[in-house]
């Protein structure tokens, strides 16, 4: 039996501007289930970042949420109290940031840091300090004893990054969000925070929503994935039935683009040519048809909707539609 | 971190060292021979020339140098011309006065001006914010004379609530001197410390790590006192260190308005005379203070900020 952690239901946020509202998010929907590995993949500026600031509700003063439901554990998060949201921030939800240089308060001790973040548990200070010294032992830092006394400078970034790691899981989370936790890192170092977030989720049981725009990542690490385009979903389904049978043109050219898939060695790399559409200004019809090499008439009027086309893959492209019809 | 403080030092004697060098130089250059300035119009050419073997001005101007580094290495500060008291035990004597009316001006004023800034930062872009902003511009606009004055006027002279002049007997009586002077000197100091708080706060609050304290759901206070001010607090540090310096040249204002004693009435009183001794001892301890307290500012930034340890 599968149980449901998070369900993103029909969410849609905007940011005020000066220059109208910009719609970040537009009709998200999508599930987390326990211990699941869920990657979601896209281009900067898709959303990605404003998805996990509303889940964790630290958005920007100018955010609106103006439709939808982000449901934990079967309760609206948008709806809760800002006390119930603290009493989740880093008890039942966590989350690894981008920049593992920047994360880390620079005044403070790594020990201080660890200290602070067990502010709900009852434990002597020395019980806390041990805890501590036993996650980062368990995300691979040599001698976790004495680099509790150190400040964040004193570490490298890859070291920082399993830090943060091990901060994260301190509390056995049931979601641990990683936003594109490796993006900063060299392809070694990678590599390694890759395998030891593998080990350390078989080791917590908690799921993992993990953010990147590196496929090969993606497709190393989760369960099932989901593609978002301009603050939309465009493609979701199992990490297999995605890559090897994607239905939306952006996942397809997607694939094509990641450098992990070129095998050979070409005069010019292939991008996807065009821009993502003015998401305060946006345009009728399907958002990535301007881009899209297979666009049809019916692209310009009507908004593809994200039709489930078997069990678990669904994807928002009028094309399966016509497979149907014809 | 004893490796920084030793070179902190090291540096700071060298920075006096050249201070008060130049300074020795500079009050030789003042027009107007100081003998005759002493002595009156009237005085014989053989008192002249007395005074002139005493005070040491008939050697070259090297050799004076030299000799005024060689009784400073043994403490000696010279003699005052006029009463032949010890340097030394004037201008100690009028040190403390000099001294607790700067740090009450910074403690009142850095208190008042980073609590002033916090809750700006916290709170951009409101009325109070914007009510904050403009009080503080307005403290930075006024200058110390101005305000030594108008205080003087208003609260000693028409609402007699504190003393007007003198330096007080006694503690509580000294503190209740201490008020209109270090009100006067404090008040721009408000401003500016708001202002650089307030920037400072809102730039730290916006950085990666404030938002993973949130992330972690630290209590906001916590997140704001300790997470983000401490950084922010890193610049007013130096400020304020540098800062010593203006606030000894407005302790002169207030010393003058207030008729306090005090080191910058001291300096004022004997350049006036020429007394070069008195001048010379008063630049010393002053020149020390200011170079003391950006020491002082940047070991405690070392203190707060663990990467400043490490950097040169």
């Amino acid at each position: 039996m599968t149980d449901t952690l998070l369900e993103i239901d029909h969410l849609s946020v905007d940011y005020e501007t000066g220059r109208g509202d910009l719609k970040a998010l537009r009709d998200i929907t999508f599930d987390v289930n326990k211990g699941e590995i869920v990657g979601i993949v896209g281009e900067s500026g898709c959303g990605k970042s404003t998805l996990i600031s509303s889940i964790l509700r630290l958005t920007a003063p100018n955010t609106r949420f103006r439709e939808g439901e982000i449901r934990f554990k079967g309760q609206d998060l948008l709806q809760s109290s800002e006390r119930h949201m603290r009493d989740l921030r880093g008890a039942d939800i966590s989350i690894v940031f981008q920049d593992p240089m920047q994360t880390h308060n620079p005044v403070l001790t790594i020990g201080q840091q660890m200290l602070d973040i067990q502010h709900r548990s009852k434990q002597s200070k020395a019980d806390k300090l041990a805890h501590a010294a036993k996650m980062l032992g368990a995300v691979g830092i040599p001698d976790p004893e004495a680099r509790l006394k150190q400040y964040p400078h004193e570490f490298s970034g890859g070291m920082r990054q399993r830090i943060a790691i091990a901060m994260a899981l301190m509390s056995e989370p049931d979601l641990l969000i990683a936003d594109e936790p490796t993006t900063a890192l060299d392809a070694t170092l990678e590599v390694q925070i890759i395998e030891r977030l593998q080990e350390l989720q078989r080791e917590f049981h908690c799921a993992i929503l993990f953010i990147s725009h590196h496929l090969g990542v993606i497709a190393e690490l989760c369960d099932r994935v989901v593609v978002m385009y301009a603050g939309a979903v465009v493609e979701s389904g199992e990490v297999r039935e995605i890559f090897h049978n994607p239905k939306h043109p952006y996942t397809r050219r997607l694939i094509e683009c990641d450098p992990g898939h070129i095998k050979e060695r070409a005069r010019v790399l292939p991008t996807i040519p065009g821009e993502v559409p003015d998401l305060a200004n946006l345009p009728g019809g399907c958002i990535f048809r301007d881009r899209c090499d297979q666009a049809m008439a019916r692209c310009a009027t009507q908004v593809p909707p994200l039709d489930q086309l078997k069990k678990g893959h669904h994807a928002a492209c009028w094309l399966n539609h016509e497979e149907v019809t014809t | 971190m004893l490796n920084f403080a030793t070179r902190r030092f090291g540096l700071s004697l060298l920075i006096l060292f050249v201070a008060v060098t130049v300074m020795f130089l500079m009050i030789r250059a003042v027009p107007g021979d100081p003998v005759q300035i002493m002595l009156g119009p009237r005085a014989t050419p053989e008192l002249q020339a007395q005074l002139t073997a005493a005070l040491g001005l008939d050697q070259p101007i090297w050799k004076q140098l030299l000799i005024f580094y060689g009784n400073l290495l043994q403490g000696d500060l010279g003699t005052d011309v006029f009463s032949g008291r010890s340097v030394t035990d004037i201008v100690f004597q009028q040190l403390p006065f000099t001294l607790e009316l700067i740090f009450a001006s910074i403690l009142w004023s850095a208190s008042l001006g980073i609590a002033l800034g916090a809750y700006a930062a916290a709170h951009p872009n409101t009325l109070i914010d914007r009510i904050t902003a403009a009080i503080s511009v307005s403290f930075v606009a006024a200058p110390a004379f101005v305000v030594a004055l108008l205080a003087l006027l208003v609260f000693a002279v028409h609402l007699q609530w504190f003393p007007a002049i003198g330096a007080g007997e006694g503690f509580w009586d000294r503190l209740d001197h201490l008020v209109l002077p270090a009100f006067a000197i404090g008040l721009s100091w408000v401003g500016y410390i708001a202002r650089l708080v307030r920037a400072s706060m809102l730039e730290v609050m916006g950085e990666s790590h404030v938002r993973t304290a949130r992330a972690f759901g630290i209590a906001e206070r916590r997140v704001v006192m300790v997470y983000a001010l401490r950084i922010a607090i890193l610049p007013v540090v130096t400020v304020i260190g540098v800062g010593m310096g203006f606030l000894l040249s407005s302790a002169v204002f207030a010393e003058i308005v207030f008729a306090r004693p005090g080191l910058g009435k001291l300096v004022i009183d004997s350049i006036t005379t020429r007394n070069y001794p008195i001048v010379m001892g008063s630049v010393l301890i002053s020149t020390a203070l200011f170079v003391v307290s950006t020491a002082l500012a940047d070991l405690i930034n070392a203190l707060l900020d663990p990467r400043a340890r490490t950097a040169n």
